[in-house]
């Protein structure tokens, strides 16, 4: 059974390898008949467009109108010693357990995680079918691809990707680090990264999710990362995004919260020519928190958008979050950030704030902070400011005789430091407190 | 919170009163006929005519916008009358021919037509349903050169300057609403303030809906001409009936070089009653372009009807401009407000200031909404934002919908915005000073309003904060 589309429109390109993957049922039934209804929901909704008020200041005409290989199949030729610079790894720390994903696929040759501490389990998607239904079976129940096109694309094609399980009570002693990778050979592919984390009760880790590029070549990857974090759970969730510089990336990543659980998350932006972030998160049991952190930064004629969601369910949560950016060339930001609280949310405290330098007279920003609050017994905030480099500081600067290239990036620097500073992973902070002093010079 | 503060909040709506006027209202719907019939009843020069024509074309062509954060039934624009004027026997001469039931009606509402006052040094135009009753202090404005009357006679008077600037703020095709008002509008005010005037007093117009099922759709054009000064009070009123009605409204302000226009609005349009049925549809644009070195100021205070949905804007054209807004939006019972501006910086140096206070109360929905802009041209811009809500009881809501849109790197753009309730220890606090916990929220909400308030002329802010105090009766308690 094939589908019909209208001809000529951008999902037209789907259709033939939607076909073929539904024709391999490695898959269990119900996986294939989520993504058949995934599939059918995605050409229902098309791409979306500006008219789109959640896509407003973003133009996804450069993904609809390009048409991309499905990278089904193993490619790539990656060596180990290419990881390094995508590793954070200073040889002063034992190795993070990693799994490494080729142009799409699980690359079990380059990745260490063969020796894992008890209580922590990773496999990859294809596999984990089989060998742990019962972890797989919550794909598709935290988040939902009724209104985001990407995520039933994604919802569709979900083939391969990582499904990391932490025990009750386990604290995992280093990061786990994703790491997804591409080579030349991913040019003009797709691909649809499919993960899940869960954490079990009162459980500890640190997941660190990569996406990375050893070429120059134009690729789309649609990635979808499903989180669970179990009563008093924590999971520090750090999110690089260092694409390469032609490339497309969306990504959504959506976490479900119980009682008393802390999820963190930080979003590194700074590669790809068009990229989408969404994070969201429900606090769905009372006395959890959110803390959602992120910085972005670009340059030429980047585009990047980030859109974030903490919908506060259940009384006494916490959220807080902080976003900046620093904008150069002719790039474009763009920041929506909503707080959601519903009527029984009473105690909420919520703050948000989202901070954008730019550095160039060609550069925009659209920033859109949205409080959306039914219950009267709360204290939320948000704030946001657009500047550039304050020019009494700068002048303070040269005074003491510092070049002024060298100033600019002192204070470029110096404005991301406070969100930086919020990672707690050090090689992370200081690779990119590193990167933030260079990537303006 | 509170059983304490739950009750305090349900005083009757005091201007909810019709007046038996013999009117003279065109039949429902709307058609080319229509629009002909209401230019042709006021003795319109052709131009009004095409451009009311050219407006209803392109309103046939548009769909009613949906976006806001409001719900209610679809409108059946043809079940709306666009035409009722009071009807009187021959063209009025001077206030004193007006009819006596209808300043009975004004007294009612405390509006001050007559020679009290002019003592009180306010000019008032008054328009009932759609068309301008009398203009009072008309001579002494004239002494200045400042046109000051109705914009039915403007268009037969000043043909000249309506023409050149009606639609060259809002235009016909600006969105639903306004295409709708162009094609139908019926009256308004107009002000004309000449080159270097200071005008000397405050100007001010009522507006009140009294038929039932018309739809009110006034239209405001003032201009402020280089180096003018003008302040402009709007107060609104309607009776209380149990169908919706219709009023979509535009106003229009042109301050060129460094003129200055302030323009205040106290909207006390009917609500609907406690269960949310009946009550008004406010669904207004309201806009003003500045020239170089030239400042508007909008200061709103809006605690009336069904629905409000207003942008009060500023566009910020010229160099050096200013641009402000001030607003207090209380909501209660099933009230709906989204209501907010529009900054849009173009020139360079431009400045605006935004400060908007949201109270919900019982199961009303309260959002800000605001667009600020800055053009890549506008080197030097600066914008500040302050948004706060305050929440009565937990049915209710608030929401912020802010946008900044930033593509000139030396702006300086900052927004703020808070939500929190009345403190149960404020309350305690109050009360143990002897003042009852009704008191104690009307001074507190007061206090939150303070900045707004304060903006306000001086008469217009005593009533603020007495309709204020109406509004949130029965809210608490």
């Amino acid at each position: 059974m094939s589908t019909s589309v209208v001809v000529g429109s951008p999902v037209e390109s789907y259709v033939a390898p939607f076909d073929e993957l539904v024709g391999d049922a490695s898959a269990p039934a119900w996986v294939q008949s989520m993504r058949r209804a995934a599939f059918d929901r995605f050409t229902a909704l098309g791409f979306p467009t500006t008219k789109n008020e959640d896509w407003h200041f973003t133009s996804v005409a450069p993904i609809a109108d390009s048409e991309f290989v499905l990278l089904a199949a193993k490619t790539g030729d990656i060596k180990r010693d290419e990881l390094a610079a995508f590793s954070f790894a200073t040889g002063q720390t034992a190795a993070w357990y990693t799994m490494v994903f080729v142009n799409g696929r699980f690359a079990p040759e380059l990745s260490d995680c063969a020796k894992l501490p008890n209580g922590v389990k990773l496999w990859d998607l294809a596999s984990a079918w089989t060998k742990a239904p019962d972890v797989v079976d919550r794909i598709g129940k935290i988040t939902s691809y009724d209104l985001n096109a990407f995520t039933a694309l994604n919802t569709a094609f979900m083939h391969d990707g990582a499904v990391v399980q932490i025990a009750k009570e386990t604290e995992v002693d280093r990061p786990i680090h994703l790491l997804f990778i591409t080579d030349a050979n991913a040019a003009k592919g797709v691909m649809h990264p499919r993960n899940l984390i869960v954490l079990g009760r009162h459980a500890k880790a640190t997941v660190i999710e990569s996406y990375v590029s050893t070429s120059e070549a134009v690729y789309f990857t649609n990635a979808v990362t499903e989180v669970s974090v179990a009563e008093g759970a924590t999971l520090r969730h750090y999110k690089m995004q260092r694409e390469a510089a032609r490339s497309f990336h969306v990504g959504t990543i959506e976490a479900s919260q119980a009682k008393d659980s802390h999820y963190v998350s930080f979003s590194l932006a700074t590669g790809a020519a068009l990229s989408r972030t969404n994070v969201y998160t429900t606090l769905g049991g009372e006395g959890a928190g959110a803390t959602l952190n992120g910085l972005y930064m670009l340059g030429d004629d980047q585009h990047c958008d980030h859109q974030t969601q903490i919908v506060h369910a259940q009384p006494n949560c916490f959220s807080r979050e902080l976003y900046k950016g620093v904008l150069d060339g002719r790039s474009h930001g763009v920041f929506n950030g909503k707080v959601y609280v519903h009527p029984i949310a009473q105690k909420t405290d919520g703050k948000q704030t989202n901070n954008t330098l730019l550095l160039s007279d060609t550069a925009q920003i659209d920033t859109k902070p949205q409080l959306e609050i039914f219950a009267d017994d709360v204290k939320c905030t948000h704030g946001a400011t657009v500047g550039q480099i304050d020019r009494t500081a700068l002048f303070y600067l040269e005074s003491r005789g510092i070049s002024r290239p060298l100033a600019r990036r002192l204070l470029t620097y110096a404005f991301a430091a406070d969100v930086l500073e919020t990672l707690e992973v050090d090689e992370i902070r200081q690779s990119l407190e590193t990167a933030t002093l260079e990537r303006f010079v | 919170m509170s059983s304490s503060i739950e009750s305090l909040i349900s005083r009757e709506y005091q201007h909810g009163f019709v007046t038996e006027i013999e009117a003279d209202t065109l039949p429902p719907g709307l058609s080319e006929e229509i629009v002909r019939a209401i230019s042709g009843k006021k003795n319109e020069p052709p131009f009004m005519l095409e451009w009311r024509l050219k407006a209803y074309r392109r309103w046939l062509s548009m769909k009613e916008p949906h976006w806001p954060n409001v719900t209610y039934g679809p409108i059946d624009y043809q079940a709306v009358s666009y035409y009722s004027a009071p009807k009187t026997k021959k063209p009025l001469g001077s206030i004193d021919e007006v009819d006596p039931e209808l300043l009975a009606t004004y007294a009612k509402l405390g509006i001050p037509l007559n020679e009290q006052k002019m003592l009180a040094g306010v000019a008032v135009d008054a328009i009932f349903d759609s068309v301008s009753v009398g203009t009072t202090m008309r001579e002494e404005l004239s002494k200045h050169g400042i046109i000051f009357c109705s914009l039915g006679e403007a268009i037969r008077e000043y043909p000249a300057l309506v023409e050149k600037y009606l639609g060259s703020v809002v235009p016909y095709s600006d969105n639903f609403f306004a295409a709708l008002n162009s094609a139908v509008f019926s009256d308004g005010s107009f002000v004309y303030v000449p080159k270097g005037v200071r005008c000397p007093i405050e100007l001010s117009t009522y507006f009140r809906i009294n038929s039932a099922d018309t739809g009110q759709f006034e239209r405001t054009l003032i201009i402020a001409d280089e180096g003018a000064y003008v302040s402009y009070l709007e107060g609104c009123t309607a009776p209380k009936r149990s169908t919706n009605q219709l009023h979509a409204a535009v106003v229009e302000l042109v301050a060129l070089k460094g003129a200055t226009v302030k323009y205040s609005t106290v909207q006390n349009w009917y609500a609907g009653d406690k269960e949310g049925r009946g009550g008004i549809y406010n669904f207004v644009t309201k806009r003003g372009k500045a020239a170089e070195n030239a400042k508007i100021s909008w200061t709103q205070v809006e605690t009336g009807s069904a629905i409000t949905w207003k942008y009060p804007s500023v566009i910020l054209l010229g160099d050096n401009s200013v641009g402000e807004f001030y607003s207090v939006a209380v909501v209660n019972n099933h009230q709906q407000a989204d209501t907010g501006t529009k900054m849009i910086h173009i020139g360079r140096n431009t400045k605006s200031t935004i400060v908007s206070k949201g109270i919900s109360a019982g199961q009303g929905n309260n959002s800000y909404r605001g667009r600020v802009q800055v053009l890549p041209k506008a080197t030097g811009a600066r914008n500040y934002t302050q948004c706060d809500s305050m929440l009565v009881g937990n049915r209710c809501g608030a929401h912020t919908f802010p946008y900044i849109e930033v593509g000139n790197n030396s702006a300086i753009v900052e927004h703020e915005a808070s939500t929190s309730k009345i403190g149960e220890d404020q309350i305690f606090y109050l009360k143990q000073r002897g003042l009852s916990a009704e008191q104690a929220v009307s001074m507190i909400v007061s206090g939150f309003c303070k900045e707004v308030f304060k903006e306000l002329p001086m008469e217009f802010a005593l009533e603020a904060q007495a309709l204020l105090g109406i509004t949130l009766e029965g809210s608490v308690g």
